[in-house]
C-alpha cells in the first residue's frame, strides 16, 4: 500500500501537465522607491528619467506604467548616469571606475535595458597612480559621437561613441597651464576636473572647470584654450547660461559667480557678480547650480547646499531664487541630484522651465515651476512607501468599485498643497491593459498611519492616508512638528516631501490590519494594545469614540506588566475628515502589541490577540464577549514586556538623532563598513564552525502564550449536523482554541448578546507556533468571506459534506476532520526539509489551458525564502520555487500573499501576485500563477543610428540634464570634501 | 494451560546461593508488585530489598522492576524462565550488562568487579530508573561503516543533549577523493541523553535524520529537522571511531568482550535480533519516512469541552467539567491504534509528565498531557 502511495506521488504525466498550467514563478515588478539611489539622469527628447542605485541597478521611468530596469553585473555604486538624447542609450559610471553603455531594447511589448559594452580608462603607462585616471566627470556631446572624460589627475580624455575608442586628443594640465598667467600658477596643480560643459551654441567648444577654481573654454577643433577664467575659490559645479554669453560657477564657500564670456578678453580675472546667498557667516558648499532664463524676466537660480554652516549645516536644502522670490526647500533626506524640465528647442530664446525634479536619498520630489508659489506635483510612481517605517501590510484583491471610489474620493480631499498639473515626465507608451480588477495594498506604519495604495497596475499609487494618532493624547502633537518648520523668517524654509522616519511615539505603530471590502469596515491594531474599528464615511464628523478595555490576564495573579503604558484616548470629541472614521476603541490590558486580529462584519464581531491572550468584542453593542488568557504559568518574560527597555532606548536615541539625521556619515563610508563587516563575517564562518544545540521545544519556552492567528468560520464544531459561527485562535506554543459562538440574527443584534463557549482545545504534540488556521468546506475549498454568500458574490460553501480545519504550524500542516477533530492528512515540512513555515495562504490557482479549471492550493513561504505549494486538503507537495534570499529576513517577514479571486463564478482573473519588501523602501512583486502576471508592458520609440557615421548633428541643446555637473561625483565617490572633514573636527 | 516458571538460581554476593523452582500461571500473573511479594514469600525474605533480573532468550540479564518488563519476561519464558534475585546493595551499583550470563559461564566472572571499578561512569544507573533510551537499528541494510541510532525520549522535556556543527567530510567518488560539506556532532552534553547512549560520539558525521539525507542541507535545517523529529529521532551516523563498528560485525564472543571492554554500547541490544529493533526498522527502512509513517509518535491532544449546549441529546461523554479530559486519539482511522496509551488521570494542563508515569514503550506512542 505504501509503495502505491509513493508511486502516485511521483510522475503522473497528466498531473504534471495540469501543474504546468497552474503554476509558474515570475518576479514581475518592483514597487516603491529604489533603495539607496546614487545617480540621476534625464533625456529631454525621449522624456525619460533614469535612476542609478548603490547596488548597481539602473531604473528608467517615463510616463506612468513605463519603466524598465537593468542591473550591472558588478554590484558597485552607479555614480553617474547620462542619456544619449533620443537614442535610448544610457552611459553609466560605476564606483570601480568602469564605464558601461546600456541600450533600451524592445521585446514583445516589454522594454529591457541591456548592457552593450563597458570600458575602463587605461592607466598612463605606469607613471600615474590609479587615482589619476579615476573618472570624475563625463560629458557626452549632444551629437552623441564623442564623450569627454575628466579625471582626478586633471586630464580630459575623449572617447569615440558608441564604440568607446580612446582618441589621441587628451588634454593635460601642462597644456592648459601655458595659457594661464604666471601669477596664477604658483606651482600648484589645478586639481581634478570638476565640471565639463558643452557650449550651448558652439558644439566644438567645451568648458573645463578644475577643482582649484580655474575654468577654461576649450576649442576642440583648434585644440586651443579660447578663454581662461581665473577663479580663486574651490569649484563645485558649472552651468552655461542659455545664450552662451556667460556661465555660472558654484563654489565650496557657499557662493556662486557669473562669468562673462567674450572672445575679446582671453583671460578673465573677475566674475560679473559673486554672491553668497546665505552669507555672511561661513556656509557649506553649493554642490550644484542651475541657471534658467524665463520669458517673464528674471532668471531662475536653483542650487543645492550653501546653507549657513553653524545654524543649518545639517539641513538638506535646495534653494529656488527668482528676483525677490526665494524659497528654501527643506528635505528630510540628502539631495542626490536634480534637473529641470524645460524647453530644449534651440530656436526659442528662453529656457522657461516647467518643473524641477529632485532626487533625494529617500524620495523623489517634483516642483511645478510654472505655477505661482511653486507647489509640488504628486508623483504617480516611486512612492516613498517607507515614509514612515512600514510595520505591516495587508492586501485586498478584487475591491468592489463602490469601496474603491469612496476611498479615492476621500483621498482626493486630503491633498491640498498639490497641483494637478500633468506629470511632466511622460516618455514612452504604456501598453498594459487597464487592470481588470482593483487591488488595494494597505501599509501600516510606525507613526500610526495606514496608507492605501492602488496595487492594480505596475506602479503603486498612493490613494488615501489614514492617521490613528489623533484619537490619542500623545506627548507631541503631530501637526505642530510640520508647521513649526519656519522657526524664523530667514531662510524661508519650506518642508517638502513626506519621508519622515522618526515617529515620536512608537506605541502608535500599526501591527495588524483587517478590512471588510463589502461593508467598508476597517480594523486596525497597534503596538500599545489598541484595537480600533473604523467605518468608511463620506461626510466629515465630530464625535466621541467609544472606549472599552479588555483585561486579557483575567484572574491570573502575580504578574506585573513592566512594558509601556496604554495610549490615553482623548476625552473630548474629535473631528474627522471624510474617510475611515474611528468608532470603537478597544484597549487590551496589559497593553502589549496586538499580534493577531480578525473581523467578521456580518456578525459584528472582532477578535484580537496579544502575547497574553485573546479577546472577542461585539462592536455593534460595544460589549466584550470573551477574554481568554493564554499565558503559561512559567512564562514570566511575557509579563515584563521583554522589549520595553529596548523600546525606550530606541525612543531616546530617536529623539537625539532627530536633528542630526544621517548627514554625517557619507554613503561611501557606510558601504565600506558594510563590506568590511561582510568580509569579516565570511572569515568567521570559515574559522570557527557554528554549533547548534539540538533541543526540542518545551512547554515553558518564553512567549508561548502569544496569539498567532485568529479566524472566524461558520462550521461544525458542536456536532456533525448543525453548523454555526465559530472562532479559532492559535498560539505560539502549538495550542488551538475553538469557540462556538451564539450570534443573534441580523434583526436582533441590538437586543441579544453574542455568547462564546469553548468547544475544543487542541495541543499540537510538536508545540510549534500555529501560523494559520482555516476551515475547509465539504469539497475541501476554503470558506468564503463574510457577505460574499449573502450578496451572491460567491458560491455557497458545501455544508453537506463534512468540514475540516487546516492548521498550519511552523513545522507542519495538518487537516483535522470536524467536528471530531481527528487528524485526516498532514505534511511534516520541518521534519522532512528542515525549513520552517513563515507565511501561509490559501490561494485559488486557475489554469492557463482552461478558463473553467481552477484549484485551491496552500502556499507556504519558509524561513529559507522558498515557496511551496500544496494541494488541499490532501496536502501533497505540488511545486517549489526559490523566491527570496534566505538572508533577507525582513523580506521574508514582510511577504504578503494575495487572496483568491472572487470565487468560482468569476474565472476571468485570479491574481496570484504577492508582495514582499526587498529593501526598506521597495516592494517586489512575484507571481505564482501561470495565468496572470502583472508586469510592465510599455513601448519606447528610440531613434538610434547604428552606424555612428550616419549621425546627423542634433540640434537641441539640452544643457541642463544633470549629466553635466560635477556634484554627482562629489555626492557619491566620497562626501568627505574638505568641509566635511572640518565639520568632524569642530 | 499452566506454563512452568522456573526459578533456578537466586544468586547474590551476600546471600548464600539458593535455587528454587516453581510454577506460575502465565495469564494469571498479575502485577509486578504481586510477583515481588510472591518471591519474597517463596524465598522467605520478607522485607529484604532485592533486585530481580531475568535471562532473556539471548542470555542477557535484564531487570524486572515494573509491570512492563515483568510481562515481557513472562512472555519470553519457553517455558522456563530464569530469574535472578539479588539483594540491593547501596555500595555497589548493579549493572545488567550484555551477555552477562554467557560471560559468567565462560568463567569471566572474576574479571567483572575490576572492570566495574575502572569504568564507574558508564554504569547505567539503578534498575528502578531503567528504560530503553536508544537502539541501533537496521544493521542488516546499512554499510558496516554506518550506524543508525534511535533515541527514545519517552516524552520527557530533557534535551537530546548534543550539539552539531558544520564541517568537511571526505568522500571517495569515482573521480577520486572529494571534500564535501557535512554535519558533525560537535559536543555531547554531560549526562545528557546522547552521551548516556554511548552510541553517538563527538565528530561523528550525521548522514541522515529520520531517513532524510542531510546532504545539501544547512546546519540550521538539520537542527530544525532534528528538533522536529525529536520525539522519535533516528540518526544515521558515520562514527568517527570505526573500531567499534568492525567489532560489532565480528564473532559473538569477541563482540561481547569488545563491548564490555569499551563500554561504549553497554546497553545496546544485539540489535539485529532484538524484537525492539525489528519493529523500528519496519518503520524506517524505506528511506522516506513520508506521510504518516511516523504518525504514531505524534498524536495531538484534543480536549473537548462538554459544556456546549449540544443539539443532539445522546452526547454521553459529558462529565461535567469544563475541561473534561476525554482524549480522542486522533490518528489515522485506518491504522490500528497502539493499545497502550497512558494518560495521567487528573491534570488537564499540558505540563510535564512526572517520570514515574513514563514507561518503556516500543512503539513510542504517547499522548502527553
Amino acid at each position: 500500500m505504501m509503495k502505491f502511495r509513493f508511486r502516485r506521488q511521483g510522475h503522473d504525466p497528466q498531473r504534471e501537465k495540469i501543474k504546468q498550467d497552474l503554476f509558474a514563478f515570475n518576479k514581475t515588478v518592483e514597487h516603491g522607491f529604489p533603495n539607496q539611489p546614487s545617480a540621476l539622469a534625464y533625456d529631454p527628447k525621449l522624456q525619460l528619467m533614469a535612476i542609478g542605485t548603490k547596488s548597481g541597478a539602473i531604473k528608467v521611468y517615463g510616463a506612468p506604467g513605463v519603466e524598465c530596469t537593468g542591473l550591472h553585473k558588478e554590484t558597485a555604486t552607479v555614480t553617474q548616469l547620462h542619456f544619449f538624447p533620443g537614442q535610448g542609450r544610457i552611459l553609466s559610471l560605476l564606483d570601480d571606475n568602469t564605464l558601461h553603455l546600456w541600450e533600451i531594447e524592445q521585446k514583445e511589448q516589454c522594454s529591457h535595458l541591456e548592457e552593450v559594452c563597458s570600458f575602463m580608462l587605461p592607466g598612463r603607462s605606469g607613471i600615474e597612480s590609479t587615482s589619476a585616471t579615476r573618472v570624475t566627470v563625463l560629458l557626452p556631446k549632444l551629437s552623441c559621437d564623442l564623450l569627454a572624460v575628466g579625471t582626478e589627475g586633471g586630464g580630459v580624455h575623449f572617447l569615440e561613441l558608441p564604440s568607446f575608442t580612446l582618441l589621441d586628443r587628451s588634454i593635460f594640465q601642462d597644456e592648459i597651464m601655458q595659457s594661464v598667467p604666471e601669477e596664477y600658477k604658483c606651482g600648484k596643480s589645478l586639481g581634478p576636473v570638476e565640471s565639463l560643459q558643452e557650449h550651448p551654441q558652439h558644439p566644438d567648444k567645451i568648458l573645463i572647470g578644475y577643482s582649484r577654481g580655474l575654468v577654461v573654454l576649450w576649442d576642440l577643433q583648434s585644440r586651443h584654450a579660447d578663454n581662461v577664467f581665473l577663479g580663486k575659490q574651490q569649484l563645485e559645479s558649472l552651468v552655461w547660461v542659455r545664450s552662451g554669453n556667460s556661465f555660472v560657477s558654484s563654489h565650496s564657500d557657499g557662493g556662486y559667480m557669473v562669468w562673462p564670456v567674450s572672445s575679446s578678453t582671453p583671460c578673465t580675472h573677475e566674475p560679473v557678480t559673486s554672491t553668497i546667498p546665505y552669507g555672511p557667516f561661513p556656509c557649506k558648499a553649493v554642490n550644484k547650480i542651475l541657471w534658467r532664463t524665463t520669458e517673464s524676466g528674471a532668471p531662475l537660480v536653483l542650487f543645492s547646499g550653501g546653507m549657513p554652516r553653524a545654524s543649518y549645516g545639517d539641513r538638506h536644502c535646495l534653494t529656488i531664487l527668482q528676483d525677490s522670490q526665494h524659497i528654501t526647500l527643506d528635505f528630510t533626506s540628502r539631495v542626490i541630484d536634480f534637473f529641470t524640465i524645460h524647453c530644449i528647442d534651440r530656436d526659442k530664446e528662453f529656457d522657461d522651465p516647467l518643473a524641477l525634479v529632485v532626487l533625494l536619498e529617500e524620495e523623489l520630489v517634483v516642483i511645478d515651476l510654472q505655477t505661482a508659489g511653486w507647489p509640488t506635483i504628486p508623483s504617480p510612481y516611486l512612492a516613498p512607501l517607507h515614509s514612515s517605517a512600514i510595520t505591516c501590510s495587508y492586501h485586498i484583491s478584487n475591491v468592489p468599485t463602490k469601496l474603491w471610489d469612496r476611498v479615492i474620493s476621500a483621498g482626493q480631499r486630503q491633498c491640498h498643497l498639490q497641483t494637478h498639473t500633468n506629470w511632466p515626465i511622460c516618455g514612452g507608451k504604456n501598453l498594459a491593459p487597464s487592470p481588470k480588477q482593483q487591488e488595494l495594498l494597505l501599509t501600516g506604519h510606525e507613526d500610526g498611519t495606514v496608507r492605501f495604495w492602488d496595487a492594480s497596475g505596475v506602479s503603486l499609487r498612493p490613494l488615501y492616508k489614514l492617521s490613528t494618532a489623533n484619537i490619542f493624547q500623545t506627548d507631541c502633537d503631530h501637526n505642530d512638528s510640520l508647521t513649526q518648520a519656519g522657526e524664523e523668517d530667514w531662510p524661508p524654509f519650506r518642508k517638502v516631501g513626506c519621508f519622515d522616519p522618526y515617529s515620536d511615539d512608537p506605541r502608535l505603530g500599526i501591527q495588524k490590519i483587517c478590512l471588510c471590502k463589502y461593508s467598508g469596515k476597517l480594523l486596525v491594531a497597534g503596538t500599545a494594545g489598541q484595537v480600533i474599528v473604523l467605518y468608511l464615511c463620506d461626510e466629515k464628523s465630530d464625535h466621541m469614540i467609544d472606549v472599552a478595555t479588555v483585561d486579557l490576564l483575567q484572574d491570573r495573579e502575580g504578574f506585573t506588566w513592566k512594558g509601556h503604558d496604554r495610549l490615553p484616548p482623548k476625552s473630548s470629541s474629535v473631528p474627522f475628515a471624510p474617510g475611515f472614521q474611528p468608532v470603537v476603541l478597544v484597549q487590551c490590558m496589559p497593553p502589549a502589541a496586538v499580534t493577531a486580529v480578525t473581523l467578521h462584519a456580518e456578525w459584528n464581531l472582532i477578535a484580537f490577540g496579544t502575547s497574553h491572550g485573546f479577546g472577542l468584542f461585539d462592536y455593534h453593542r460595544r460589549s466584550p464577549v470573551l477574554a481568554r488568557c493564554t499565558l503559561h504559568p512559567n512564562d514570566s518574560l511575557a509579563m515584563e514586556g521583554p522589549l520595553s527597555r529596548v523600546k525606550s532606548l530606541k525612543k531616546s536615541l530617536r529623539q537625539s538623532f532627530r536633528r542630526i539625521r544621517k548627514s554625517r556619515v557619507s554613503g561611501k563610508k557606510r558601504v565600506m563598513v558594510q563590506e568590511a563587516n561582510a568580509q569579516l563575517a565570511e572569515q568567521d564562518a570559515e574559522v570557527t564552525p557554528v554549533q547548534r544545540r539540538i533541543e526540542p521545544r518545551s512547554a515553558d519556552d518564553s512567549l508561548s502564550g502569544v496569539v498567532r492567528c485568529l479566524c472566524f468560520a461558520d462550521t461544525f464544531l458542536r456536532d456533525g449536523t448543525h453548523h454555526g459561527p465559530t472562532m479559532w485562535a492559535g498560539t505560539n506554543s502549538g495550542c488551538v482554541y475553538a469557540y462556538a459562538l451564539d450570534v443573534p440574527s441580523q434583526d436582533k443584534f441590538s437586543e441579544q448578546s453574542v455568547e462564546a463557549l469553548l468547544g475544543k482545545e487542541i495541543q499540537l504534540m510538536h508545540r510549534a507556533p500555529v501560523v494559520s488556521i482555516a476551515v475547509l468546506d465539504g469539497r475541501g475549498n476554503p470558506l468564503p468571506e463574510p457577505y460574499e454568500v449573502s450578496r451572491d458574490l460567491a458560491k455557497a460553501p458545501d455544508m453537506q459534506g463534512s468540514h475540516s480545519v487546516l492548521i498550519a504550524s511552523e513545522e507542519q500542516f495538518k487537516v483535522f476532520m470536524l467536528p471530531r477533530v481527528s487528524a485526516k492528512t498532514k505534511f511534516k515540512l520541518t521534519a522532512h526539509e528542515g525549513c520552517r513555515v513563515r507565511k501561509v495562504a490559501l490561494v485559488n490557482f486557475s489554469s492557463v489551458a482552461s478558463e473553467d479549471y481552477s484549484e485551491n492550493g496552500l502556499v507556504c513561504l519558509t524561513n529559507l525564502g522558498d515557496i511551496h505549494v500544496f494541494s488541499i486538503p490532501a496536502l501533497r507537495p505540488q511545486v517549489r520555487y526559490d523566491c527570496i534570499r534566505k538572508e533577507d529576513i525582513s523580506g521574508i517577514a514582510s511577504c504578503v500573499f494575495t487572496k483568491t479571486g472572487q470565487g468560482e463564478y468569476f474565472k476571468k482573473i485570479f491574481l496570484k501576485s504577492r508582495f514582499y519588501l526587498i529593501s526598506p523602501s521597495e516592494y517586489e512583486r512575484f507571481s505564482l500563477s501561470a495565468r496572470v502576471i502583472t508586469k510592465p508592458l510599455c513601448q519606447l520609440d528610440v531613434d538610434r543610428p547604428h552606424d555612428p557615421s550616419e549621425l546627423s548633428p542634433l540640434s537641441s541643446p539640452a544643457l541642463d540634464s544633470p549629466n553635466s555637473s560635477a556634484d554627482i561625483t562629489l555626492d557619491t565617490t566620497g562626501e568627505l570634501t574638505v568641509e566635511d572633514v572640518k565639520d568632524f573636527l569642530v | 494451560c499452566l506454563p512452568m516458571i522456573r526459578i533456578p538460581e537466586a544468586n547474590s554476593l551476600s546471600f548464600e546461593a539458593e535455587y528454587r523452582r516453581f510454577a506460575l500461571k502465565k495469564n494469571g500473573a498479575g502485577s509486578f508488585q504481586e510477583f515481588y511479594q510472591l518471591l519474597q514469600t517463596i524465598h522467605r525474605i520478607p522485607g529484604v530489598d532485592v533486585l530481580l533480573g531475568y535471562a532473556d532468550i539471548h542470555g542477557d540479564l535484564l531487570p524486572i522492576n515494573n509491570d512492563d518488563n515483568f510481562h515481557k519476561a513472562l512472555s519470553s519464558a519457553n517455558p522456563l524462565l530464569r530469574i535472578i534475585i539479588q539483594r540491593r546493595d547501596e555500595d555497589e551499583p548493579v549493572v545488567f550488562p550484555t551477555n552477562s550470563l554467557q560471560r559468567r559461564k565462560k568463567g569471566l566472572a572474576g574479571l567483572r568487579p575490576s572492570q566495574q571499578k575502572n569504568k564507574p561512569a558508564l554504569l547505567i544507573g539503578l534498575p528502578q530508573d531503567f528504560r530503553q533510551i536508544s537502539s541501533i537499528i537496521d544493521v542488516d541494510i546499512l554499510p558496516e561503516t554506518h550506524r543508525r541510532v534511535r533515541l527514545h525520549k519517552h516524552g520527557t522535556h530533557k534535551p537530546l543533549g548534543f550539539y552539531i556543527r558544520d564541517g568537511v567530510s571526505v568522500r571517495v567518488t569515482p573521480q577520486g577523493v572529494e571534500k564535501v560539506p557535512g554535519v558533525f556532532i560537535s559536543r555531547l552534553v554531560r549526562g545528557g541523553l546522547a552521551e548516556s547512549t554511548g552510541l553517538l560520539g563527538v565528530n561523528d558525521e550525521i548522514l541522515e535524520v529520520n531517513g532524510i539525507d542531510v546532504a545539501g542541507k544547512s546546519l540550521d535545517q538539520v537542527t530544525d529537522m532534528m528538533v522536529a523529529n525529536s520525539h522519535n529521532l533516528i540518526v544515521t551516523v558515520k562514527p568517527a571511531n570505526q573500531r567499534n563498528n568492525v567489532v560489532h560485525r565480528g564473532s559473538k564472543a569477541s563482540a561481547g568482550n569488545g563491548s564490555a571492554g569499551s563500554g561504549g554500547s553497554a546497553l545496546s541490544h544485539e540489535s539485529a535480533h532484538s524484537p525492539a529493533s525489528q519493529t523500528v526498522s519496519q518503520c524506517s527502512n524505506s528511506n522516506s519516512v513520508a506521510e504518516g509513517d511516523s504518525d504514531d509518535d505524534d498524536t495531538d491532544l484534543i480536549i473537548e469541552s462538554d459544556n456546549l449546549p449540544s443539539y443532539t441529546p445522546h452526547r454521553s461523554l459529558a462529565n461535567g467539567n469544563i475541561h473534561g479530559n476525554t482524549p480522542s486519539s486522533g490518528v489515522f482511522g485506518h491504522r490500528p491504534l497502539p493499545q497502550s496509551v497512558s494518560l495521567p488521570s487528573s491534570s488537564s494542563l499540558p505540563t510535564k509528565t512526572s517520570s514515574s508515569q513514563e514507561s518503556m514503550r516500543e512503539d513510542g506512542n504517547f499522548i502527553t498531557l
